[in-house]
């Protein structure tokens, strides 16, 4: 007999078939390597937030190796000078160790932090982006209700992590944390003494807020996720409209190779970003703040910037406490409102907003398509209102140190703040909606009359007339007959073809220049065919 | 150069085995399979051309970059002196070193990722099929299947199957809740301690006031205007233990303390004061921040968690900011050996409200 030579070339092929005489696996693969996905910029946004969240996961393992959760008092003892011989508790002496003795502990710290603001920084301008276009609408209510969870569960991600350095800062946080649990009518002083086992601060919060910001909250981000990411595979995403673009297809390139390698390159930018920020800007210097002291508090002190509303919705409350005179009297304290009834009715109406847009549209239909924000102008609006609503909060959150900074009189910043969050949203829903109209009102006139061409003309009576270039073969008057399309109008020459292609090469061309099909300055050109149907930019060359 | 798609009618049977097809034309076909057509397929680079050796140029470009980088941080993350040094020193650059090459280390094989898929890799149009339709047929047969398994357990026919099981289920789950709530419940009222503080007398004996470091305080300690914080005399006094306790001891300018008596006569406080001195609860009633800006000038006293602020002189009434109850006061006098010590715990409730504040 002769023995077989071992084929290396043939070992891919026999490997796969061996698999998939077991497994079954080829058609899934195929139908997971083929799938289409639509690009654009805005569709990145989500990937933000999810590989922040990669990044807290891998640091955050990373800090649990040398944090320590507890509250026992010891006498600091460690590299940084300043405060050795001070008696402080273990979590933040350990916070102290992992920042100074701790080889690269304070990047990955700062690291942490950062990929932590970036995670709700890039949840609230996902969310943005979502609402805006109208992505929320059916079928996807689903994982627009999740994606608020999310921003919800990272919130207290971050609150819970926050805290867990028991510096000057975060103890700060949990005293008006406690607060805000005690404001609760009836059940207020049981639920806090139920968190904290007793009298705020007690010994137990922090080795609790630990396994809650390590194990239960990142466990329920994890799952949260994989259902958000589980179903925008299912329902696959939406696109805008444009050229062959219907409420049936999906139009883009497959996942694979390309997608997949520019969402892995991404990843790497996302990380190193992180990286960067990490290592290059100081972030919450825990060793400045000194140990928590229930007696010491600096002005100044601001929370992370997604709890600054919350702040700035407590500063700007009047003082409106509720007596109740039954038996020997209760009390609803003013901070109930702002921090748990606002917050529940923003979860509310974020939650529900898909439900009442349908109802209020009678609209039940599935939508795959976008919509541009100008062609919904209420639904603009309502977004600016709301995101008015919160930059006013926002900014009261810091309006101590604007008030320092500007030489603002600190009671007139807290009544600007109860002035604004009133007047300002209907005001930002009045000019956004104007705005809507007024560039919906360009894009038909462009369709209408044709793209300006920026040529002067003058008539033979001695009147100048700028000449336009029409996008379709036009009628006696001057009108063509283009539809809108849902999607961007040209509006320059140059989204026309009027100009040749950019020429390539850093300090000289590196291809020989293409013609331009037109010179500047030419008379308009007779629309080519092919551009009758479009009513798009995209060049499709 | 653009390669178009064209299906033809009447196309011959695709067998896969095919010598003629190319690789792209399987592909193509598989793609076909799952209701994906590429209606536009072009390579971006013509293969061998200027342009393409200078991309993969860039690519490889920065490919080796991220291998320096990150040897760079390996090398500083080993060699650099890293222990922090009092003072300015080239441990300070230690993170920011790290940082920076860590970063272009990332971002150079991102962008390497990037420029390969985006500028090297052929562009594409391909059209998917979304098949959002839903069967109705489908929706009732699954329906019915399910109504069908209802049937053959027969809940309907035997009701007491369905009762019990609630029934016997219901306190299982009451089970699960119960270590758990009843774990965590604790008794907010247990020794009064949301109303009493350090500062109650402990066997009859009042309790002095004491300066962070643990000494009493005379009256002449604290000028005119001046004010300090003052902590219960007592073991741990001087520790979050007592987070409720700190209160403000504000030696008031004459005139200030004239009001301020007068005020506090109105507010049945009047005998609370010790000569010029005032103390009050440091702990804010709004959100329970230490209450610690003193103004001179005006007497208020400023949260700067959120900006309420007190009026000293008249028995610290919020008078500016969300918050809406006074800084319990604490009664004060000077005991035989010359320091100030509590009368009585606070009479009013420290720290930030609740539903059943008395």
């Amino acid at each position: 007999m002769k023995r077989r030579k071992f084929d290396i070339a043939a070992a891919p092929a026999n490997t796969g078939r061996a698999v998939d005489e077991r497994f079954q696996v080829a058609t899934p693969l195929r139908r997971l390597l083929n799938k289409v996905f639509p690009d654009h910029w805005s569709f990145l946004l989500g990937e933000i937030a999810l590989f922040s969240f990669i990044v807290l996961l891998l640091t955050g393992v990373f800090l649990t190796f040398f944090y320590e959760p507890a509250l026992t008092e010891v006498i600091y003892n460690g590299s940084y000078a300043p405060l050795r011989g001070t008696p402080m508790s273990v979590a933040y002496a350990s916070t102290l160790d992992i920042s100074f003795d701790v080889r690269g502990g304070l990047i990955m710290r700062q690291m942490h932090h950062w990929a932590a603001l970036l995670f709700m920084a890039a949840i609230v301008v996902h969310m943005l982006r979502v609402f805006f276009t109208g992505a929320f609408r059916k079928p996807r209510e689903t994982n627009w209700i999740i994606g608020s969870l999310l921003f919800w569960v990272g919130f207290l991600a971050g609150f819970t992590g926050y805290s867990l350095p028991d510096d000057g800062l975060s103890g700060t946080g949990l005293r008006i944390a406690s607060a805000i649990m005690l404001s609760i009518p009836v059940i207020g002083s049981w639920v806090t003494a139920a968190v904290f086992n007793g009298e705020f601060p007690g010994t137990i919060i922090i080795s609790r807020f630990f396994i809650a910001h390590v194990l239960l909250i990142p466990g329920l981000l994890i799952a949260l996720i994989s259902v958000h990411l589980g179903l925008v595979f299912k329902q696959k995403h939406t696109q805008w409209p444009g050229p062959g673009r219907t409420n049936a297809n999906v139009v883009g390139e497959r996942m694979f190779p390309r997608y997949a390698i520019k969402q892995g390159g991404f990843f790497m930018v996302v990380f190193g970003v992180i990286a960067l920020l990490g290592g290059l800007f100081q972030i919450n210097p825990i060793w400045l703040f000194g140990p928590y002291e229930a007696w010491v508090v600096s002005a100044a002190s601001q929370p992370d910037w997604y709890v600054m509303f919350l702040d700035g919705s407590t500063r700007l409350m009047p003082d409106w406490q509720i007596d109740i005179p039954i038996g020997d009297g209760y009390v609803i304290p003013p901070l109930f409102w702002p921090t748990v009834v606002l917050p529940g009715i923003l979860v509310g109406l974020s939650t529900l907003y898909p439900f009442l847009e349908a109802r209020y549209l009678k609209d039940y239909r599935s939508h795959n398509l976008l919509q541009r924000p100008r062609d919904v102008p209420f639904r603009t609006g309502l977004g600016a209102m709301a995101v008015t609503f919160y930059v006013v909060l926002t900014l009261s959150g810091a309006n101590d140190v604007i008030a320092d900074k500007f030489q603002i009189s600190l009671n007139a910043m807290t009544w600007a703040g109860r002035i604004g969050l009133l007047i300002l949203p209907p005001l930002a829903y009045y000019v956004t909606y104007r705005i809507c109209l007024g560039l919906q009102q360009h894009d038909r006139e462009v369709l209408a009359h044709g793209v300006e061409t920026g040529i002067i003309r003058r008539l033979p009576d001695g009147r100048f007339v700028e000449v336009h270039q029409p996008l379709s073969a036009a009628d006696g008057n001057g009108h063509g007959e283009l539809d809108y399309a849902g999607w961007v109008v040209p509006k320059k020459m140059n989204r026309l073809g009027a100009l040749g292609p950019a020429i390539r090469g850093f300090f000289y061309p590196i291809e020989k220049p293409v013609e331009a099909p037109v010179s500047p300055g030419h008379p308009p050109v007779e629309p080519r065919a092919e551009r009758e149907e479009i009513g798009s930019g995209e060049t499709r060359s | 150069m653009s390669r178009q798609t064209e299906q033809s009618a009447g196309q011959e049977p695709f067998d896969v085995d095919d010598p003629r097809l190319t690789r792209f034309d399987v592909v193509r076909e598989g793609a076909r399979r799952d209701d994906i057509e590429i209606v536009h397929y072009e390579p971006q680079v013509v293969a061998g051309s200027k342009a393409e050796r200078r991309l993969v140029r860039t690519v490889a470009g920065f490919f080796l970059l991220t291998g320096l980088a990150a040897t760079a941080f390996l090398v500083i993350y080993i060699w650099w002196p890293w222990e922090y040094q009092p003072g300015r020193g080239g441990d300070k650059l230690y993170t920011p070193l790290l940082g920076l090459t860590l970063g272009v280390a990332l971002l150079a094989v991102g962008f390497g990722i990037l420029t390969w898929g985006k500028k090297l890799l052929p562009k594409e149009v391909s059209i998917q099929d979304r098949h959002g339709g839903v069967s109705t047929e489908d929706q009732k047969i699954t329906g019915q299947t399910m109504a069908y398994m209802v049937d053959e357990l027969g809940v309907k026919r035997r009701p007491l199957l369905g009762v019990s099981l609630l029934a016997g289920l219901a306190p299982v789950g009451a089970v699960v809740a119960a270590p758990l709530v009843g774990g965590l419940i604790s008794d907010p009222h247990k020794d009064d301690q949301m109303m009493t503080t350090g500062f109650a007398p402990r066997d009859g004996q009042k309790i002095r006031l004491v300066r962070e470091d643990g000494r009493p305080i005379r009256p002449a300690d604290i000028s005119a205007g001046g004010q300090i914080t003052v902590f219960p005399g007592v073991e741990h006094g001087v520790s979050n233990r007592y987070a409720d306790s700190p209160a403000l001891l504000i030696h008031l300018r004459d005139a200030d303390a004239e009001e301020s008596r007068r005020n506090n006569e109105r507010a049945g406080h009047g005998d609370y004061m010790w000569g010029n001195y005032a103390a009050y609860s440091k702990i804010c009633t709004h959100a329970g921040c230490p209450a610690s800006l003193y103004e001179q000038q005006t007497n208020r006293l400023l949260c700067p968690c959120h900006q309420s602020q007190f009026l000293i002189t008249d028995n610290a009434k919020p008078i500016f900011g969300p918050a809406s109850r006074r800084l319990p006061q604490l009664p004060i006098e000077v005991d035989a050996e010359g320091y100030f010590v509590a009368r009585s715990d606070y009479t009013e409730t420290v720290g930030p409200d609740f539903w059943e504040r008395p």
